[in-house]
């Protein structure tokens, strides 16, 4: 046998592998949902999604946990989006020579390691006791934040360091001060990038439960939170909730809960990826 | 006066000297052309005069560099002024990746002017300098990115002209481009000499020759000679220059 024909052969059976591994990931992916699907869906109508939690299964709802959820997904988007990315402008435009940049740097890439419940105990600590903001949706979403900060800073410097330089010189020499040059041009040139990092994030702020357990944030609640200072539940609580109870009736409504949790995230990622290819449409290098 | 003069500039990079004791004058409304082997240092020279060394970390200078008789390298300079005055010309067209509207208006925006009839004019009139207004002009909200290469690089001159600059500093402007757009840049900058002081690198003899009223041979970091071009080409004094041109070696 000679090397080309080895080659081709080492080739297909990586190929083959490669396509085994991808199915085998979607197939339990697929089972996964399909479980959920044929127990929960049937479940879903109009009073599930504006019913109160319930001891009575066939009676509760989800309407303040999915209240819960938009409100601690925009709070967090508030919060975390002009923190993560000027953070990522810092880091990547300005800060690239300075001792503290390299500090924050090397801290930033540890933060994204750190297991989620220790996030918790720092937002329980510093909003919830220090700030005094207790269970409240706003202790909730700064805790988020602080959790997503790292995933949106360095999305963000990807995303800057992959504009052309000859772009930022061009910039540069019609005149513009660096502000202006990061303002007009590389953010508008970046912005595909920096979006698919906020959507991912927010994505994963969405599906976090234990840093808001921490926090204290309700598992039963009984009205819509309807300000940033008022206590709440999200989704992945309420679905947590009601998977620890012994009744069938529950683990139903669990699965319904994980649907509309799942179509909330389809939506979230829906977005984005509309955002980007309208933007890159514009953006080829 | 001149328009441009450098004295007993040095240019390092790190520990790496690259501009050993250049001195040079320029006059108004001429063509300067860089020549010289690669690595040579024709660029680092160049964009000395627009301070674009200066976001290189290990650039450092000594010397004086100036502009109408200012040394623009005085710690009471706008970077940002300066380069309003002194445009320039990069080797590969650089358009930003926004409309061809945009591109010619980034300088006037950058500055604060919104009135539409100040940056429509502009418009128009930067192309029609450039020669690309017939070409466009039907299409000014379209990117900037789908124009051939050649049009690319007459949009950045376009674009620098638009700000009225009295220098423009071009790096190698034709030497990405097919001999026929190639023409028609050499051709522009013949037109914009009468208004603008210009400073041309290029590895192309012929387009020295063609293009330029004085030429200066650049030498490992040193200026072997600056003459008219013509006595560059037919006569020159120095030795290496004489085998640069005559093409025997670089
Ligand atoms: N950013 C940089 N950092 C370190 N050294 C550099 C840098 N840019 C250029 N040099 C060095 O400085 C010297 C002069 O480079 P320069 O680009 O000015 O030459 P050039 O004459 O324009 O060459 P070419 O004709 O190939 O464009 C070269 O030795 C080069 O390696
Ligand atoms: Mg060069």
């Amino acid at each position: 046998m000679n090397s080309a024909v080895k080659n081709r052969i080492k080739d297909n059976a990586f190929k083959y592998f490669g396509i085994a591994c991808t199915s085998f990931g979607l197939l339990m992916l697929a089972i996964f949902i399909g479980n959920i699907l044929i127990e929960g869906v049937a479940r879903i109508d109009w009073d599930f999604i504006t019913n109160f939690p319930s001891r009575n299964p066939e009676k509760a709802g989800i309407l303040p946990a999915l209240v819960g959820t938009l409100w601690i997904m925009g709070l967090t988007a508030i919060i975390a989006i002009p923190l993560g990315v000027s953070a990522g402008v810092y880091l990547e435009e300005y800060g690239k020579k300075s001792r503290l940049a390299n500090i924050l740097e090397i801290n930033i890439s540890n933060l994204a390691g750190v297991p989620s419940i220790i996030y918790g105990l720092l937002g329980l600590e510093i909003f919830g006791r220090i700030l005094g903001m207790g269970g409240s949706l706003l202790a909730g979403a700064s805790t988020l934040s602080l959790l997503i900060l790292p995933i949106i800073i360095v999305s963000t410097r990807e995303a800057l360091k992959a504009v052309p330089k000859s772009i930022k010189e061009a910039s540069f020499a019609m005149g513009a001060s660096k502000w202006q040059t990061i303002w007009y041009q590389l953010l508008p040139a970046s912005f595909g990038g920096v979006i698919t990092g906020i959507i991912l994030a927010l994505s994963r702020a969405i599906g976090e439960t234990a840093p808001l357990i921490v926090i204290g944030a309700l598992a039963y609640v009984p009205f819509v939170p309807a300000s940033p200072t008022d206590e709440f539940s999200v989704l992945p609580i309420q679905i947590f909730n009601w998977i620890s109870r012994p009744q069938k009736g529950f683990a139903i409504n669990a699965a319904s809960a994980i649907i509309i949790l799942l179509l909330v995230t389809f939506v979230l990622n829906g977005v984005a990826m509309y955002l980007r290819n309208r933007w890159q449409k514009k953006v080829k290098w | 006066m001149n328009k441009l003069e450098a004295q007993n500039v040095n240019v390092y990079y790190g520990a790496n000297k690259v501009i050993n004791d250049i001195s040079i004058s320029i006059k108004p409304n001429s063509v300067t052309a860089f020549i010289g082997p690669s690595g040579c240092g024709k660029s680092t020279f160049l964009r000395l005069f627009n301070r674009m060394n200066d976001y290189i970390d290990i650039f450092k200078m000594e010397g004086k560099v100036e502009i109408d008789g200012k040394n623009i390298y005085d710690k009471n300079i706008r970077v940002e002024e300066l380069r309003k005055q002194i445009g320039m010309v990069f080797q590969k067209p650089n358009p930003f990746p926004k409309s061809i509207y945009e591109n010619i208006v980034y300088g006037l925006r950058i500055q604060g002017i919104k009135d539409k009839n100040i940056l429509d004019e502009t418009v128009e009139k930067s192309l029609k300098q450039a020669a690309l207004w017939e070409e466009v002009k039907d299409k000014l909200k379209n990117s900037a990115l789908a124009l051939s290469g050649g049009q690319q690089q007459r949009l950045c001159i376009a674009r620098t002209l638009a700000v009225e600059p009295t220098v423009i500093l071009m790096d190698e402007p034709a030497s990405a481009l097919d001999p026929i757009s190639s023409a028609k840049v050499e051709e522009l900058i013949y037109e914009l000499k009468n208004n603008y002081t210009i400073v041309i690198v290029t590895h192309n003899m012929q387009q020295a020759a063609r293009v330029s009223d004085t030429t200066a041979f650049f030498y490992m970091g040193e200026l072997i000679e600056h003459d008219a071009t013509k006595l560059i080409f037919t006569n020159p004094k120095n030795e290496r220059t004489q085998n640069y041109v005559t093409g025997r070696f670089g």
